[in-house]
């Protein structure tokens, strides 16, 4: 046989069809998700929600959750939940909070300190997880009440029985930092576009919209970084091995344990600047702030075409779940409809993709 | 006769109060096929554990390439030129064929933060060396779970001749394949070996071992029963030599020699 006819084309197998290419995506059903709703808000929602300022209003939601979510996707592929992020978020906006005003830091200590306090807490998650063998769903569960428990403890530590903080406004006005990670971006932007008439102004001539809500940029610029990683390095390659079958994975020369801590430090880390951005944007801090929001997490990756069993999703489709999220929670406030459907559509919104998901999975292994 | 590759010489390996193996002496030369055969429980696993690194023995010594050595993990017998296919393969269903080829040893181009996985250059890789192994893929992205088992196990052994093998180790390549299948493999397992690879073939069919083995040692009871080669010995007296004689005579009689 000459090499010719081994380089042929197998003549059993048919062309692929374009759309199977597609379906081959994993976060093909994401992106559909974010067609049909904003279809549906199109038709039923009040115009000014696609204006430029009304996409800004659900983006920053969108934002808040999609950093976490694109973290939770990463570590869902590697295998693993990490079900204390929400909790993440209050506990270290905490020990931001006290960082600033009760310390008296620059944020530029403030910040890193706060993260890596937060990326210590996570591997010790991953740590746990790996040495005890035990699911990371209950490790991590745990550390959903721990960390939610000494929130508000250390809150009513530093502030002298308040179970919310405040001054973190004032206590970082004038940081150099503090335009990272507070406040709105490329406002010089916006005004050029005013000034030109493109966006909308107001009669002073100032832009309707001053800027980008910073936390838009931080979640688009994750979005792409966690997307090249996982498609374009080893790192990302490994990230699939591990979660697809951590033993095979490690025979294989995979550094199961490496990866598997730092995706967990990732993920605090990112309940982490969320922390940050939102208390900063607040002002303050309490011990409810993300709630429920590992859930969301959770489910915003799982829209985004994570499987539960892991070695499979995408970041960018965590990157639209999360904005099917922002889009439902405001969208509804600009229809007639009870703000409350919320809830429901989360729920169904879950089952649907996980159904989703699972025959796509069948369809494109070919798993009989 | 070339000097062996690997020698393992009177391997022993406890653990705890168990004796698992007893005694093992082996050795792998330059493109041949030695089969180590063995019932259920006779240590072949355990065995072939020890000489992929896994397992440290408790006793006996390893010659690599006429230097004694001892293997600290997996990672170490990989990189002097021992691969292993483990029955599970070490693939992942639900990634693809390059992305499971290249798994743990990505080839990667540009530098420092801009270091990236060369997914082109693995994609043409991928595909050149299982056209060598007579598989045609619809596509490096095809997912291995796609694939049938003859084709898992030929993407396994291609993988392993790819990044070098001197000793490719496969554990029971053949138990779980039809036919055909089971063909292909062997045909594999020819081809391998006429480049110079050394391959140590584990089964408990004798027929699968008879088909491709240059020489053939019998493990019993954690000790090896002897080494034959190729037209030494018949397909019943190694039947006989794996089950411990006796009693398989006895089986063997009521069952009618279907076995």
């Amino acid at each position: 046989m000459s090499i010719d006819t081994l380089a042929r084309a197998d003549e059993r197998i048919k062309s692929e069809p374009f759309l199977t290419k597609l379906m081959k995506r994993p976060e093909l059903g994401a992106i559909g998700g974010v067609v049909l709703v904003t279809i549906f808000f199109m038709i039923t929602a009040d115009r000014t929600m696609f204006t430029l300022s009304g996409v800004m209003n659900f983006m920053t939601p969108a934002a808040q959750l999609g950093i976490l979510g694109i973290a939770a996707a990463l570590l869902m592929i590697g295998g693993e939940f990490d079900l204390s992020i929400g909790s993440m978020v209050a506990f270290a906006g905490m020990v931001f909070g006290v960082f600033v005003v009760n310390v008296g830091m620059p944020l530029v200590i403030a910040i890193p300190l706060t993260l890596a306090l937060a990326a210590v807490l996570g591997a010790t998650n991953g740590m746990i997880v790996l040495r005890t063998g035990l699911p990371s769903f209950i490790v991590t569960l745990a550390g959903l009440f721990v960390l939610r428990g000494a929130a508000l403890v250390g809150l009513k530590l530093f502030t002298g029985g308040s179970t919310q903080l405040r001054g973190i406004r004032e206590a970082v006005e004038g940081d150099f930092l503090a335009p990272i990670f507070s406040g709105d971006a490329f406002g010089f932007v916006m005004r050029w576009l005013a000034e030109a008439g493109i966006v909308d102004s107001f009669k002073s001539g100032v832009p309707k919209v001053p800027g980008i809500p910073v936390e838009i940029i931080w979640f688009v610029a994750f979005a792409a970084i966690a997307t090249y990683i996982l498609l374009r390095t080893p790192i990302g390659n490994w990230i699939f091995a591990t979660g697809g079958d951590a033993l095979a994975a490690k025979n294989s020369g995979v550094p199961v344990r490496r990866v598997k801590i730092s995706l967990f430090m990732l993920t605090a880390m990112a309940a982490a600047l969320v922390a940050i951005i939102t208390v900063i944007d607040a002002g303050s801090t309490d011990a409810r702030r993300g709630f429920m929001k590992e859930f969301e997490a959770i489910i915003a990756a799982v829209i985004g075409g994570c499987l539960l069993t892991g070695g499979y999703g995408s970041a960018i489709g965590a990157f639209f779940g999360a904005i099917i999220f922002g889009m439902v929670t405001i969208g509804l406030t600009y229809t007639k409809f009870d703000q409350d459907w919320f809830q429901v559509f989360l729920g169904a919104m879950l089952l649907l993709a996980v159904i989703f998901n699972n025959v796509i999975r069948r369809r494109v292994t070919g798993e009989r | 006769m070339s000097a062996p590759i690997i020698h393992m010489e009177n391997i022993k390996k406890h653990y705890g109060n168990v004796i698992a193996l007893n005694g093992v002496t082996f050795d792998v030369r330059a493109g041949e096929c030695h089969c180590l055969l063995g019932d259920n429980g006779a240590g072949k696993s355990t065995f072939i554990k020890t000489m992929s690194g896994v397992h440290k023995p408790t006793e006996g010594t390893i010659t690599f390439e006429g230097k004694p050595l001892s293997f600290g993990s997996p990672r170490d017998a990989m990189e002097a030129g021992i691969a292993t296919v483990f029955q599970d393969l070490a693939m992942i269903p639900l990634m693809s064929v390059t992305r499971n080829f290249f798994m743990g040893r990505e080839p990667t181009k540009g530098r420092g933060i801009f270091k990236r996985f060369d997914i082109d250059t693995a994609n043409e890789i991928t595909m050149a060396e299982m056209r060598k192994m007579g598989i045609n893929l619809r596509g490096p992205d095809q997912a291995v779970g796609t694939l049938s088992g003859g084709e898992r196990q030929t993407v396994a052994i291609a993988r392993a001749v790819y990044f070098g093998a001197k000793v490719l180790i496969l554990d029971e390549p053949t138990s779980a394949l039809g036919v055909r299948q089971t063909a292909n493999v062997l045909a594999t397992i020819n081809r391998v070996r006429s480049q110079g690879i050394g391959v140590v073939f584990i089964s408990h069919n004798v027929r699968h071992a008879m088909a491709v083995g240059d020489r053939f040692t019998v493990l019993n009871r954690g000790q090896t029963l002897g080494t034959a080669t190729r037209g030494e010995i018949n397909p019943a007296q190694l039947q006989d030599m794996m089950a411990g004689g006796q009693e398989m005579a006895e089986l063997e009689g009521s069952l009618g020699g279907t076995i």
